[in-house]
Parts: structure tokens; sequence; C-alpha cells
């Protein structure tokens, strides 16, 4: 610290703060502010209201289906990944972050057109009586697609710190396959599954532009929390978008703040000021 | 090496990774890539120039750009602040960085348009023009350089810093000859990711720019509206031209990546 001249550490803290604070921290402390000027009964009413409550419940029941199954996916696949061997693995291994990269509105045209009336998979599933799209099951899918590869890229770097040792000395001492997996390779990489859940969930419950595609927006029936804030706010009712919003609002901040406490707990170092490994790193060679 | 995983095979396991990969993320891609193909090249070609998906493409690009710049700058700075600085609230400042990633994209838009919308109480008001379309990328692609530096900046020798110093070398120069070199592939990579985030951002674009054709619609918006409006030949065309750009963008982070571990090696 003594190398940088006073001046300019002082210059250049006062910059970073106040870009932050321009960009994130007072828009944050706005969006409160706007909810609850005129008090808390108006912003309560709406997100008790019968559509807000449904919208809610549909928000957790995408989350609810989405992250579970992205786990043991994110798990198996991960296993893959670092354990198995074939050919084709690496781009299999590239494949699994195309979610990331892929614009929202494409992911839901691209469940749209596989998975509506006029898809080859939604199609036949039509006759059978079973609509995905602009239902229920569609925006699971979406959900499902936009949270797919975050339990995968932090339990990948775990596996592969901690090796196979441990297993190969389980297995030779006589227990079998599930009996490892369980004792094991579960509590080892606990903590990057816990991380990967919780970004996931995070990416799962304010998820879009894919559900905004795939939903229909039949209001009180495919509309979640984040797509009630949009319908609130195009039919004028800015108070309802603000109480819908602040409760995506504080969910976030509960996530960012199980972030912390999770990087701080894996990483057993209290100074540790590592990000996001998933989104700041490229993928490594595996 | 085998597989220690339950079920007791490594082909089921490639089994079930396979077709859950396939049925969620792969099938559902290839048919954007197929419609678009659908009727035949040239009325791909002719979805893709018509002069308002052009537009809308040219906006989402030269923006992307732009702001992948200032990302580049302020995201150097910020790392810079949270690694080499000490001041009180650090902790603070440092896990807000995150707040892009876990606050839903529609929220940012609303959130801009609490500071910077038509009551503004500041008495700044951007909707509906270029600018908004700027801050909203600005604010969703914040952490990417940032997360991607901070590490890097972390494992960096301080005493380098301080041998120059001492040799006489002016911050200006200490930076431009020793930070700034080894910190070049992790701006990279921050900037890339940053940038195929931004392509393909919609949520909080939606409230704050207005959506105006020609003049501050993105590609993403305009893919919406043709999807809207029954015309999945042009959404499909556009979409592809996403797709393309934001898949490079992928593979070619990935080989950066390989290339540098590679190199950090040997």
């Amino acid at each position: 610290m003594s190398v940088v001249n006073p001046f300019a550490r002082y210059g250049m803290r006062f910059a970073a703060l106040l870009y932050l604070g321009l960009l994130l921290a007072i828009p944050l402390v706005m969006i409160f502010v706007k909810t609850f000027e005129d008090g808390f009964r108006e912003p309560l009413e709406a997100v008790t209201s019968e559509e807000g409550l449904h919208a809610f419940y549909l928000t957790l029941l995408c989350v609810g289906i989405a992250v579970p199954l992205n786990t043991i996916f994110g798990v198996l696949c991960a296993l893959m990944i670092v354990r198995d061997k074939f050919p084709g693995k690496s781009i299999i291994n590239s494949l699994i972050d195309l979610p990331f990269a892929v614009s929202p509105v494409v992911i839901g045209l691209a469940l749209f057109l596989v998975y509506g009336v006029d898809g080859f998979i939604g199609g036949p599933l039509d006759d059978m009586g079973i609509q995905i799209i602009f239902s229920t099951p569609g925006l699971v899918l979406a959900t499902i697609f936009v949270s797919l590869p975050f339990v995968v890229r932090e339990v990948v770097p775990v596996l592969q710190e901690i090796g196979d040792d441990q297993e190969q000395a389980a297995s030779t001492l006589g227990a079998n396959a599930w009996q490892t997996f369980w004792r094991v390779t579960l509590p080892s990489i606990r903590w990057g599954v816990t991380y990967g859940v919780v970004l996931a969930s995070a990416r799962a419950l304010g998820e879009f532009g894919a559900v905004a595609v795939v939903s229909g927006r039949i209001s009180g029936e495919t509309e979640t929390l984040p797509l009630l804030v949009q319908n609130e706010y195009d039919n004028f009712n800015v108070a309802g978008a603000y109480a819908a919003a602040i409760v995506l609002a504080i969910l976030a901040v509960l996530i960012l703040l199980s972030m912390n406490l999770l990087r701080r707990r894996s990483s057993g170092d209290e100074d540790e000021e590592l990000g996001l490994q998933v989104v700041a790193q490229p993928a490594k060679e595996v | 090496m085998g597989l220690r995983a339950p079920f007791g095979g490594e082909v089921l396991v490639r089994g079930t990774v396979l077709m859950w990969l396939s049925i969620i993320v792969l099938i559902p891609l290839g048919a954007v890539v197929f419609r678009s193909f659908d009727e035949g090249a040239g009325a791909f070609w002719e979805a893709i120039s018509e002069p308002e998906a052009v537009a809308a493409i040219k906006l989402t690009v030269i923006t992307s750009l732009v702001i992948v710049v200032i990302n580049a700058l302020m995201g150097t700075l910020i790392a810079w602040v949270l690694v080499r600085d000490e001041f009180p609230g650090k902790r603070i400042v440092n896990s807000i960085i995150d707040l892009p990633f876990a606050l839903p994209t529609i929220v940012a838009g609303l959130t801009l348009l609490a500071l910077y919308g038509n009551d503004s109480p500041i008495g700044v008001n951007v909707t509906y023009t270029k600018v908004a379309v700027g801050l909203a990328l600005l604010f969703v692609t914040l952490p990417f350089v940032v997360r991607a530096v901070q590490p890097v900046l972390h494992e960096l020798d301080e005493e380098m810093e301080e041998a120059a110093a001492s040799l006489g070398a002016s911050n200006f120069r200490i930076f431009r000859s020793i930070i700034l070199p080894n910190l070049t592939p992790a701006i990279i990579a921050g900037c890339a990711l940053a940038f195929a985030r931004a392509i393909g951002e919609f949520g909080s674009l939606v409230l704050i720019t207005g959506n105006i054709p020609f003049d501050t619609q993105v590609a993403s918006v305009y893919i919406f509206g043709r999807i809207e409006s029954d015309n999945t030949t042009a959404a499909a065309a556009v979409a592809v031209f996403l797709l393309v750009l934001s898949v490079v963008i992928l593979f070619a982070l990935n080989l950066f990546g390989r290339w540098r571990s590679r190199h950090e090696r040997g």
C-alpha cells in the first residue's frame, strides 16, 4: 500500500465507490423507498392479493422442481466429467455451459419450437392432452434450462481437488459403490453442492425472458413473480409492481448473504475474497 | 480410472447425463437452428437483413462493445480498490458486487427506473433512450470483470511493485509495466463473459428502454416481438445470429483458458 501515493489511492477509492453507489446501491435503496413511501398497507395488499399469492406459489413451484432435478443431474454430470473417460467428453463439458451463453429469449424460443403444439415433441403430447407451452410444465422446463449448469460448475473443481484416493480406500475396504458415494464422496463435496444450489435458486427465482416466452401470460395461472412485476407495471399499477419486486429483492439479498457465508465457510478463510468461480473463470480443461 | 458413482455403471451415468442435456438444451437449440433454415437459406438471409432486424442487431453489438470497454476500466479499478485498498465497510462493498447476479433482471430494470426514470429524485431521466440500454447492460454485467480480476490481483506479489517504486518508477509506470500485463488475461476473460451476457440481455431492458424499433430495440426484444406476432422464422434467424456469436465467444474463451493453463504450467 505504501507504493501508491495517497492522492491517487483516495481518488480511485472515491471513483470506485461512486460508480458502485450510482449503479447498484442507490437504485436498490430507491426501490425500498418507492415501495414504502405511502405506507405498508398498499404493498402488503398487492402481495397478498390472490394474483400475488399465486405468482409467489408458482415461482416457488418452479424452483422446487427445477433445482432438485438439476442438483441430481449436476452431481452425476460432475462425477462423469471428472472421473469418467470417453471420446467426446470435452465436447459435452463445453455444451454444459450453453445455458450461460444463450439469451433467455432464445431459450424460450427453443422450448417453444419443440414443446409447443406445432413442435415435434409438443405436438404428440398435445394429442394425448398434455400441454407444455403456455402452461406450468413449460415454465418448469424453462427454469430447468436456465439453472442447469450451476451445480456442475461448482462441484467439478471440488471433485478435481479431492482426488479419488479416499474413494479407492473405501472400496478396498469393501464398501460398495453406493456406500462409497454416500459416506465418502458426498460429504466432501457438500459445500460445493450447496453453493451450486444457492446460485441455481437465485437464477431460477428471477428468470424472466425464457419464462416470458413460454408462459403466454395468463394472469393468475401462468404468471410467476418476475412476470407479475412487468404486468403490473404495464397496467400502470406501479405500486403493485414495486410490491412484487420487493419480495424478489428481499429474496435476492438473502441469497447474497448466504453466498457470502458459504464462501467463507467452504474456504475456511476469513479473508477469502474470491468471487463466483462459476462466472469469473472460463471452464478449465479436464 | 473407473467411475465410482452409484448405480454401478459408467454407461448408465453417461446415458442419463446425455439424455437430460438433450431433452432440455440440445434438441431445443437445434430446433432453433433448424427453424431458421427451414424455408431455405434465402429466407434466412431475408429475415436477418430486414432493416428492423439489422438496426436491432447493430444497437445490441455496438452498445455491448461500449459497455465492455467501460467494464474493463471500472471493473479493474474496483477490483484494485477491493484488493489493495483498506477502508471501513470494504467487506460490505465486496459482497454487493454480486448483487446483479442475485437480483432478478426485471427487478434490476425497475430499480434503475426508480432512480433514472420519469420521476427521478435526482432529475436525471434516461428512459426510452440509448443511454438506458447502456445503463441496464452496465448493471447486469458489473461483476464479470471485477470477479475475474480480483483473484489474480490477490495473488500478484506486491514486492515487485515495491521494488519498482524504490527504483524510482512512477505509479503510472508501475501500473503499466507490472500490474496491467499480469491482469490482461483476466480482463479479457471477464470482458468476453460480459459481452456474451450483454448481447442476450432481455429482462433488465424491457421496462426502461421503451423498446422503440430503429431506436432502442435490442436484438432479444426484437426476437420476443417476432415470437408474439407468430413469425418464428424471423425470430429464429436473429436468434441463430445471437446463438452463433455467444457460442463462438464461449469456445474461444475455453481455448484461451486451456492455452493459458498450459502456458503457465510449461
